[in-house]
Formats: C-alpha cells, sequence, structure tokens
C-alpha cells in the first residue's frame, strides 16, 4: 500500500481530500488526514460577526463531515515532519510514514510578534477579526461602543485575504450609519502599502471608495508597536496614530509545525513552486493553500485554484509522468462595499485586476472592479457553495486558470 | 530597456528605476542613487544591509524581506527604518543596484 498524508484539514486540505479520495485506488493507496481540530469554520465568514450579520452557528460544522468513509483521520497536533525519512511525527509521538505529503497547514495571526499588541488590551479595546474569538470579542464591543476614534492597521504583509481589511471599514461605514452614529466615528485604515490595495488599478478604485466613504487611508504605515496604555499605534519610523477602538490585523504566519521541521521561510511559509506546487525541496512533497510562500493572495479562492492543478500534477507524479498543469496565481475575491452592495475583483500572478464581466464573458451576472448589489448576493450566496460544493471537491462552473475573456484593459 | 546615466555611467533600468543587471553595480552607482533617496552618506552600518541585500538576491533570485533582515542581516527593523527612511526593504534594494523586492499580494 502506498500512503499519503494530508496535513490539515481547513479549507485547502479538505479539499484535496475530497478531490484526491475517489480518484486514487482502494487497492492502493491509504490515505490519512491530520487535524489538531474538530470545528471546520468559514472564515470568510467571520468578518460579518463583528456586525451581527452572521453569528457563530451561521460559520461552523464539524469537520468530519467533510470527510469520505475509508480515510484514516488523526484528531492530533503535528509535531513535525523530517521530510528526509519521510515521516511526520505527531504530538502524541505517533510516527506517520508517507510515500507523498500534503501540507496544507495554513497560516495564523500572531499577535505576540508586535510588541504592545497580545497585552492586557487584547480584547478590551484592541481586537482581530480574523479568529472567532476576535470577531465575537469585537461582536459584543460594538454593540455597546458610543462612537470615537476607530483604526483598523494592517502590521504587516502578506495577511490572510488581503481585501478582508477594506471590506471591514466599508461594513463599519455602513453599520456605524445604521446605528444612527456615523457622524461619532472616525474611522482610518493604516496599511504599510503605498495606497489601499497591492496592484494599481485596484488600489485606485478602492482608495476612491475609501475617500467617499469619508475613511482616512494612512499608507506606508509600517506597525513597530503599539503603545496601549495611551492608546497609540506607532510605526518603526515613529509616525502615531491614536485610537479608541484598534481592529488589528496582526502578522500572519505559517504554523510553528513547519518552523521545528526547518522547512519554512522566517514567516513560516514553505518555498513551494509557483507553478507546480511542489515543494522547491522535496519531490514527494506538495504544498497547497496558505502554507505557500507562493506570491499569491492567502485565500480559499486561491486554494481552489490550486486544487485543480495539484489535483492533476499529483495524479503525474504517481503514474511518473512529468507534471503538466501550472497555477496562474489566480484569485477571485467578492469585497463587501456595505449598503448591500460588492465588488468583485479576479487576477493572477501577471494581470492585475481589471473591469469587465463575470464569468461569462460581457453577461456577468457579476461585476468586476464595480460596485453592483449582485455582486453582494454572490458572496452571500458563496457560503452554500463552500459548504456543499467547495470543501466536498465538486466542480464549480468557473475556471481554475484567470481567464482575458471578459476583461477590459 | 531603459537606461539611466548615474555616477557617470550608462545602467540598465527597469520600470520602476530600479537597475536590471546587478553586476553593473558600484559603490559609487550606490552611493549617487542614496543621495537621490536623501541619504547624504553611506556608513558601514548602511552596507551591512547592501551587502546583505546582494548576497541574498545572488542567492535566491529575490531581495529579502525586512523581517529576514532584521533577523540574518545584524541590523534590527528599528535601525532599518532610521538608515532608510520611509520603505527600507524597497530603497536599500534600489541603493544595492538589485531588482525591487515583490511586492506580496
Amino acid at each position: 500500500m502506498k500512503k499519503l498524508v494530508i496535513l490539515g484539514a481547513g479549507t485547502a486540505g479538505t479539499m484535496m481530500l475530497n478531490k484526491l479520495e475517489p480518484v486514487l485506488s482502494k487497492e492502493e493507496w491509504n490515505i490519512t488526514i491530520v487535524d489538531q481540530y474538530e470545528t471546520h469554520y468559514y472564515q470568510p465568514g467571520f468578518l460579518f460577526i463583528p456586525f451581527g450579520v452572521y453569528n457563530k452557528n451561521d460559520v461552523i460544522k464539524p469537520k468530519r463531515d467533510f470527510f469520505p468513509s475509508g480515510v484514516d483521520v488523526m484528531l492530533d497536533s503535528i509535531d513535525k515532519i523530517e521530510p528526509k525519512k519521510n515521516q511526520v511525527i505527531l504530538k502524541s509521538k505517533k510516527i506517520l510514514n508517507y510515500d507523498y505529503l500534503i501540507v496544507a497547514t495554513g497560516c495564523k495571526i500572531n499577535p505576540s510578534e508586535t510588541e504592545g499588541l497580545n497585552e492586557d488590551d487584547w480584547y478590551k479595546n484592541i481586537f482581530d477579526f480574523y479568529t472567532i474569538e476576535g470577531a465575537l470579542g469585537l461582536a459584543h464591543f460594538l454593540k455597546y461602543w458610543e462612537g470615537g476614534k476607530m483604526v483598523l492597521n494592517i502590521t504587516e504583509m502578506p495577511i490572510k485575504c488581503p481585501v478582508a481589511p477594506l471590506e471591514f471599514v466599508f461594513l463599519a461605514d455602513w453599520w456605524f450609519t445604521e446605528q444612527g452614529i456615523r457622524d461619532k466615528v472616525e474611522i482610518s485604515f493604516v496599511t504599510p502599502l503605498d495606497g489601499a490595495f497591492t496592484k494599481p488599478r485596484a488600489s485606485k478604485v478602492f482608495g476612491d471608495f475609501l475617500s467617499k466613504k469619508n475613511i482616512k487611508l494612512i499608507p506606508d504605515f509600517s506597525t513597530g508597536r503599539v503603545d496601549h496604555k495611551n492608546n497609540k499605534i506607532i510605526s518603526w519610523d515613529e509616525q502615531e496614530v491614536p485610537y479608541d477602538l484598534l481592529v488589528t490585523i496582526p502578522t500572519n504566519m505559517g504554523d510553528e509545525a513547519i518552523e521545528r521541521s526547518g522547512m519554512g521561510d522566517e514567516l513560516n511559509f514553505i518555498p513551494t513552486d509557483k507553478h507546480t506546487l511542489q515543494s522547491k525541496e522535496f519531490e514527494n512533497i506538495f504544498v497547497i493553500g496558505d502554507a505557500t510562500d507562493l506570491p499569491s493572495s492567502k485565500a480559499g479562492s486561491v486554494a481552489h485554484f490550486e486544487a485543480d492543478v495539484l489535483l492533476e500534477n499529483f495524479l503525474s507524479v504517481i503514474d511518473g509522468r512529468p507534471m503538466r498543469a501550472k497555477f496562474d496565481g489566480h484569485a477571485n475575491c467578492y469585497i463587501e462595499s456595505g449598503f448591500g452592495k460588492g465588488i468583485l475583483i479576479d487576477f493572477n500572478y501577471d494581470t492585475e485586476p481589471l473591469p469587465g464581466k463575470y464569468p461569462l464573458p460581457g453577461v456577468g451576472p457579476f461585476s468586476l472592479l464595480e460596485e453592483t448589489k449582485m455582486n453582494h448576493y454572490g458572496k452571500i450566496m458563496f457560503r452554500w457553495m463552500y459548504w456543499n460544493l467547495l470543501l466536498r471537491g465538486a466542480e464549480l462552473p468557473i475556471e481554475s486558470q484567470m481567464l482575458m475573456a471578459g476583461k477590459r484593459k | 530597456m531603459a537606461t539611466r546615466e548615474i555616477a557617470g555611467v550608462t545602467v540598465e533600468i527597469d520600470e520602476n528605476g530600479y537597475m536590471t543587471d546587478h553586476t553593473a553595480w558600484t559603490k559609487a552607482i550606490a552611493e549617487a542613487f542614496a543621495k537621490e533617496e536623501g541619504i547624504d552618506e553611506l556608513t558601514d552600518r548602511h552596507y551591512i544591509v547592501i551587502d546583505f541585500m546582494r548576497k541574498e538576491y545572488e542567492e535566491n533570485g529575490t531581495g529579502p524581506s525586512i523581517r529576514k533582515l532584521n533577523k540574518q542581516s545584524g541590523v534590527n527593523t528599528k535601525e532599518l527604518y532610521q538608515l532608510f527612511p520611509g520603505g527600507p526593504a524597497k530603497k536599500a534594494a534600489l541603493i544595492a543596484g538589485i531588482p525591487k523586492p515583490q511586492g506580496c499580494v
């Protein structure tokens, strides 16, 4: 029997499991998936929790609901990978041998990386919304907040879902308006980038949205420390921004198990071939989703497009064939812009987000780089697709490779 | 490919003004770039960073992130911002004659 081990049963790992399980012969393959948690979180839903749109039950399901039968499931944490021995050592000391390994250990926020962040005021007037705890804490805080200075800061890049911070301030503008306190809240968007987003045209469009919504953009601000006693964030070059409520996107890092295995870069992301998704160092290791060091967005849509490529390449490799599928860096993001509207962007390594129609060229129903009600419905519908199609590895009616058709230059 | 005059020589540059051939780099070029960026004098501390950036680029084909500089170059983030005000990774790459570090999305 050949052994395939998948590390991590988040979005990427679960999708890969459900794509591979039906096509690998049961007589020849033993598949094991490892994860330390029992609950699967619909992470795109965290954004809506602070504003009471979703509650906890809307974003959780048991992971076991998404595991096909006949797969070995290990509810355990990973101590380390020993890639030269083709072994994974679990915290319980159990050793898993593998012929092939798929690493899908994701990334997470690490507030301890920033001086003054993970201290007394963490979850008092400083919150993240990238964890269920942070999102729920923020919901509770906002319910009773009477206004003041709300600052959102991106500590450093890269971060998971790079559009989520923009969505957060757009939704906050809407929510404070609905609460009747928008005139009492000053919203600032603090980023280490030189504009609202990484790519020029989208950055311009989002920058215009920020100013239209009276949200102050503070670019080129790399957060060095948080002075939580005096309620201000301070950049490495000593600029200061005062806050009453700090919504922070802390440093994002890959799993500590990657560091323990000596397989990661300085942020614990694994050096990965950006087209084949094979580890740069080990031929029998593949990496998918947020765990890679690819210059693409860390997002579920990216993991989904990667999964199609990885499936094809994995099947080639086990047959002793060269890998032919190439990931192009395709990402597709619905951006909530508040007041029941949304913006959609579609891009890859080489093509920045452009205006147009998606997925059907000229038809839509979604509009690229434009604010429409339909884009918002797309986002709302997506939760159903995520639970019922995406995680289960079903084919979605969109291409993994980005298409130029329907886009305007 | 665009070119420009700097420190009395002609070098090839990309659309962001970064040198495309790091082997054509000299200390005189570094000093001229630094002046344009408002850094009057390149000290030994600057050169620790510049040398590290060039070594990283030669080994990995891309300049290091600020985090890597902080961890491995011997110059911490705080000092990096003092040495190269307003964006150490981008400015040091320009002065070191290597391409602009890949922005993450």
